[in-house]
């Protein structure tokens, strides 16, 4: 007969899944939701009592969907704004984590310091003023817009930065003997050593860019310059499409990334918990 | 040692321009333009100098309601989402199985676009169709009309808001639960320690400094809210603006109305506001530390 203790030991752990479990639902169940809406029937839709999942999976709702709207234009808009800053994140961030972690040049504490300062200011009070340089620079409607003020972020620098120093300075003292440039050394030790963090860096920027909303709709307005999330809003907005379009239309926005997310989420996973220990 | 030179700063320029153009100039713009009345962004003229939008910012019904409105919000959204999250971490760090599966899963949330997964979240607390009411019919709720009725605006937000501040919480709580020594925990097994008191003896000393980190950043982020009331309510803050944020608040003026000097000065409350309690939180923990 098992013992009383043995027993008590057996429901904590029944309960402690069955918790797990309620919680992994209630996280998923939106993309559930989304995906099965995506496939129903303009009457399944809106049945009473709702079915979870649709008879018959109406693929035909993405063909719509992706013809109801120009969305291959938005698809095709928010993949250059994706490519186009996290480029330019890795150049501008690799070159300022080098200079931090290898190069002296004075007032170098000063600026490392003014870097960091700038974390702890929320972007609502810049938006209005960069706005208005963005119009200045005749830039509203354009790709640039979109990319030129983000191709450049202090969070991740500050995270290079701590890779960069953790390399052995003996190796670059090394170099210096052997007359290697600091450019050279820079693209053919640092870069390749550090290639883990640096992958970690562009997916952490492909999420974060390919998820942007609020600043693309605020610097562009023609139909044609829309990335995916804007589009997403006006097709449910402006076309009054019905949900299983909609939900469509939301699966592709969000699809592209969980795919990523699943092959790439050691990355993503270390990525973010490195920055959070470091915070 | 290498003798200094200013080559560092040829590697620096391009984040120096951008973070110049995109960061120091607005900041210090945006502190000017919440001084100046009825600023114009076309040829920068104004009509006054003074405390003008400060003093319209605070007799505006709707600042207030804004500010409420993000209060109650950051109060409920932040400990609910640390505490739920705290106990889940917890159990996925136990010994169980699907670990690897349950991490992936619970950080699902957090790379999904806001605006994408909000539609999905209004369409669930849709009132007639909707999964949510649904579910609640069980348990014998008569339909709830979430985001038509002022009244159950802000609990829809906070609802969404939480599920979708676990994912970053928990995975940093996990990594914080993997710090501590399995030696205590060793310890207080020989010692026959109650569960109940190891964790608040054990784990919840040992991830305090994530504790605290989450619960800066939240509330950081939950301060500044708009992506989920935007996506919630069709571009709108809610019935009857039930819904409004500090946040959203300050892009309709700017955006909508163009009151670019009200909308400056909101931001900078906001920020004050941040900072404030950023202060406060840091000096709480900070003295606990040194008992």
């Amino acid at each position: 007969m098992p013992s009383k203790r043995k027993v008590i030991a057996l429901i904590l752990n029944i309960l402690k899944y069955a918790f797990l479990i309620a919680g992994a639902i209630f996280t998923v169940l939106p993309f559930v939701w989304m995906i099965a809406s995506s496939l129903k029937t303009p009457a399944e839709i809106v049945q009473v009592p709702p079915a979870i999942f649709p008879k018959a999976a109406q693929w035909s709702n993405y063909k719509v969907a992706w013809n109801a709207a120009p969305f291959a234009k938005y698809l095709l808009n928010t993949v250059i704004v994706t490519v186009c800053t996290t480029i330019g994140v890795l150049i501008t961030t690799v070159l300022s984590a080098f200079a931090f972690s290898r190069l002296e040049f004075p007032g170098k504490k000063l600026i490392f310091s003014l870097f960091l300062a700038t974390l702890m200011i929320p972007g609502e009070m810049l938006i209005i003023t960069n706005y208005i340089t963005i119009m200045k620079l005749q830039w509203i409607d354009t790709y640039q817009a979109m990319i030129v003020p983000w191709i450049s972020s202090v969070f991740y620098i500050y995270l290079l930065t701590q890779f960069f120093m953790q390399v052995p300075n003996e190796l670059y003292l090394a170099a210096k003997v052997d007359k290697c440039s600091d450019l050279k050394f820079m693209l053919r030790i640092m870069v390749p050593m550090n290639k883990q963090a640096i992958i970690t860096i562009a997916i952490l920027n492909i999420i974060s860019s390919w998820n942007a909303f609020l600043w693309p709709l605020l610097v562009t307005n023609s139909d044609g310059m829309r990335v995916l999330s804007h589009g997403l809003i006006r097709f449910q907005t402006e076309a009054g499409a019905s949900y299983e379009l909609i939900m469509a239309a939301s699966c592709i926005l969000v699809m592209p990334i969980i795919i990523v997310y699943l092959f790439l989420r050691k990355y993503i996973i270390e990525g973010v918990t490195r920055s959070g220990l470091k915070g | 040692m290498e003798k200094k030179s200013f080559k560092g700063y040829l590697y620096l320029l391009p984040s120096l321009i951008i973070m110049v153009v995109f960061t120091l100039y607005p900041l210090i713009k945006a502190v000017v333009m919440s001084f100046l009345g009825d600023y114009s962004i076309i040829d920068g003229s104004y009509k006054s100098i003074g405390f003008e939008n400060y003093q319209a910012l605070f007799a505006d019904k709707n600042f207030i309601k804004a500010l409420c409105n993000t209060g109650i919000y950051v109060v409920f959204v932040v400990p609910c989402s640390i505490i739920i999250s705290l106990f889940i971490a917890v159990l996925i760090n136990s010994k169980i199985k699907g670990k690897a599966f349950f991490q992936t899963v619970y950080f699902l949330p957090y790379v999904t676009s806001v605006i994408a997964i909000g539609i999905v979240w209004s369409w669930m607390f849709n009132s007639e169709y909707g999964l949510i009411n649904y579910i609640l019919g069980f348990f014998g709720i008569e339909p709830i009309q979430w985001l038509n009725q002022p009244q159950y605006a802000l609990p829809a937000l906070i609802i969404f808001a939480i599920w979708k501040s676990m994912a970053f919480n928990i995975l940093i709580f996990l990594a914080g639960l993997q710090t501590i020594s399995e030696d205590l925990y060793k310890a207080a097994r020989i010692d026959a320690t109650p569960r109940f008191r190891v964790f608040t003896r054990i784990t919840v000393p040992g991830i305090m400094p994530m504790i605290v980190y989450a619960s800066i950043m939240g509330m950081i982020s939950a301060f500044k809210v708009y992506n989920e009331v935007f996506a919630l309510f069709k571009g709108k803050a809610g019935p009857a603006n039930s819904a409004i944020t500090v946040v959203y608040y300050i892009y309709d003026k700017f955006y909508n109305s163009n009151k670019y000097g009200i909308a400056a000065a909101g931001s900078i409350v906001l920020f004050l506001i941040i900072l404030a309690l950023t202060q406060v939180q840091l000096r709480v923990t900070g003295k606990r530390k040194k008992k």
